[in-house]
């Protein structure tokens, strides 16, 4: 049977869907994606098309920002806010470890706990405020524990995740080299888990500053959510300006650390 | 060591044995070589032996003793090298050694003189992400061996490597075997390795996996490049491979393939 017949392939040029740009490119494309929107902010502002009251310009803002420096209302806020997302987000990742670990290697831990763990993750945390306020009063207890209820599910499903990727070749070697269950968890499956189990952690870091400063606007008498809706009160526009830049500069700050770490630990991985 | 297996198969879906009916002595300090077409089970074969797998039906006993599970009695290395990546050569060669609560003064002397056997000394303190395919394959060698295991299982250890670089692999396999003394039963799919380093070749059949030869090679010792251009090393390699190329055909017929 002969071939069927198709006309000549084209000489085309295709182009890979990847493209990269060099490292100067990079730098000034860097430098454009913060510098761009502020004089984009900055422009409105002065142009006197939306008044000062709705978008201060950025010199109002700085000196909005300095003026809480000095007063100390905003260090205080800055390390209210700290204190909280390390014993909420520390409390949620000790949870979430332990059982992710658990769900990864025990073969009942997944069945049993997937599937509540799977539904409680799709419950907005933010909707448990009223009843973590009647259950828990409007301390510091339910704060925590609304930054636990919305970090721990999905934290733990991911450090699940990460604990399955450990190759069972590897778990197959290490039994016939006489590993028994506890030391294969401890020496094989815990370090090749370690870089993913960094990388869950740095996504739901960033969720569980989000919720300080949800928790923080509802019931506080600090923090920098705090400090938000207080400057809602008196209309003090440059103030919630001030502290949302101070908001993204810190979670940058963690972002930037935990990533850090995770190269350091992950060195072999590269 | 003198590892038996009796009357052992092993079914993964019930009613469809991969391995069945297999009787097998094996000395100590042979050197083994089982190849077969896809489908005979020879992996599940080595898994048996390791422990990793249990038979259906039948024993398979090292030393008199049945084999229950995995443990450092046996060493196996695999086609993937399978190392700890954030582990340095030495560590990971160290890794049976620390399992087995070996003092660190002797543990170290053991690493190190298993560097030098592989010819790894000087990358001791390497990540194995940094070596090439043959040098890792000489690290799980040399970590399979540390527990001074009563035999090496190989499965496929060489199939991944490039032409020259499997040569090299296997006058040093030899080469070890030699030096350590200990029983080797090696899985290939390459009939011209399974018979250059076999003193005797097992031919699988398929479905289900049966020893259909149990070939002595009478190859002069030791197995230099020489032997391998000598007659009687291409006619042994001729016969094994058509008894490999029918089984292959016949196993083809039945899953319907053209052949």
């Amino acid at each position: 049977m002969a071939p069927p017949v198709l006309p000549q392939a084209p000489a085309r040029r295709v182009k890979l869907l990847k493209t990269e740009v060099s490292r100067r490119t990079a730098w000034i494309l860097r430098a454009a994606s913060i510098l761009v929107p502020l004089a984009g902010w900055w422009a409105l502002s002065v142009s006197g098309v939306v008044e000062d009251t709705f978008l201060p310009s950025p010199p109002a803002v700085w000196s909005a920002g300095m003026a809480m420096v000095e007063s100390g209302d905003l260090p205080n806020d800055l390390l209210a806010s700290l204190g909280r997302i390390g014993a909420g987000f520390g409390l949620a990742v000790l949870i979430a470890v332990p059982l992710g670990f658990a769900m990864g290697t025990l073969g009942w831990a997944q069945p049993l706990l997937e599937p509540v763990i799977g539904i409680l993750r799709y419950l907005p945390a933010s909707a448990f405020i009223p009843l973590l306020i009647i259950w828990l009063g409007i301390g510091e207890v339910s704060k925590i524990a609304l930054l636990v209820l919305g970090v721990v599910f999905f934290n733990t499903l991911m450090t699940a995740d990460a604990v399955r990727q450990v190759p069972a070749r590897l778990l197959e070697v290490s039994a016939i080299l006489g590993a028994g269950r506890a030391r294969v968890a401890a020496r094989v499956v815990f370090p090749y888990a370690l870089p993913g189990i960094l990388d869950a952690m740095r996504v739901n870091a960033a969720a569980a500053w989000n919720f300080v400063v949800v928790a923080e606007l509802i019931a506080a008498t600090s923090g920098l959510g705090y400090r938000i809706t207080r400057a809602q009160r008196f209309l003090q526009t440059d103030r919630i300006f001030a502290i949302l830049i101070v908001i993204g500069l810190i979670g940058l700050t963690i972002d930037i650390t935990l990533r850090l770490l995770r190269s350091r630990v992950g060195r072999w991985a590269q | 060591m003198s590892l038996r297996l009796i009357d052992v198969s092993r079914e993964y879906v019930a009613g469809k044995p991969v391995l069945s009916g297999i009787d097998l002595a094996i000395e100590p300090g042979e050197f083994v070589t089982v190849v077969g077409a896809s489908g005979s089970g020879k992996s599940t074969l080595l898994c048996l032996i390791a422990g990793l797998a249990r038979p259906t039906t039948g024993q398979v006993l090292l030393d008199g003793q049945e084999v229950l599970g995995p443990g450092p009695d046996r060493g196996m290395a695999f086609q993937t090298a399978s190392l700890y990546p954030w582990r340095s050569v030495a560590r990971n060669v160290a890794f049976g050694l620390e399992a087995m609560g070996v003092p660190r003064d002797v543990r170290d002397e053991r690493v190190r003189w298993l560097l030098d056997e592989v010819g790894l000394t000087a990358f001791a303190g390497t990540l194995p992400g940094k070596l090439s395919g043959g040098q890792q394959q000489r690290v799980s060698i040399a970590r399979a061996l540390a527990c001074q295991p009563r035999v090496l299982l190989l499965d496929e250890p060489f199939g991944a490597l490039d032409v020259q670089t499997k040569e090299d692999m296997q006058l040093f396999i030899r080469q070890i075997w030699q030096d350590v003394g200990t029983t080797v039963v090696m899985v290939t799919h390459d009939v011209e390795e399974a018979v250059f380093l076999g003193q005797r070749v097992l031919v699988l059949s398929s479905d289900p996996g049966r020893i259909s030869q149990d070939i002595q090679v009478d190859l002069p010792e030791p197995r230099t490049l020489t032997v391998r251009r000598s007659a009687e090393f291409l006619a042994l390699r001729a016969r094994v491979e058509d008894l490999v190329r029918a089984e292959h055909r016949a196993h083809q017929a039945l899953n319907g393939h053209a052949g």
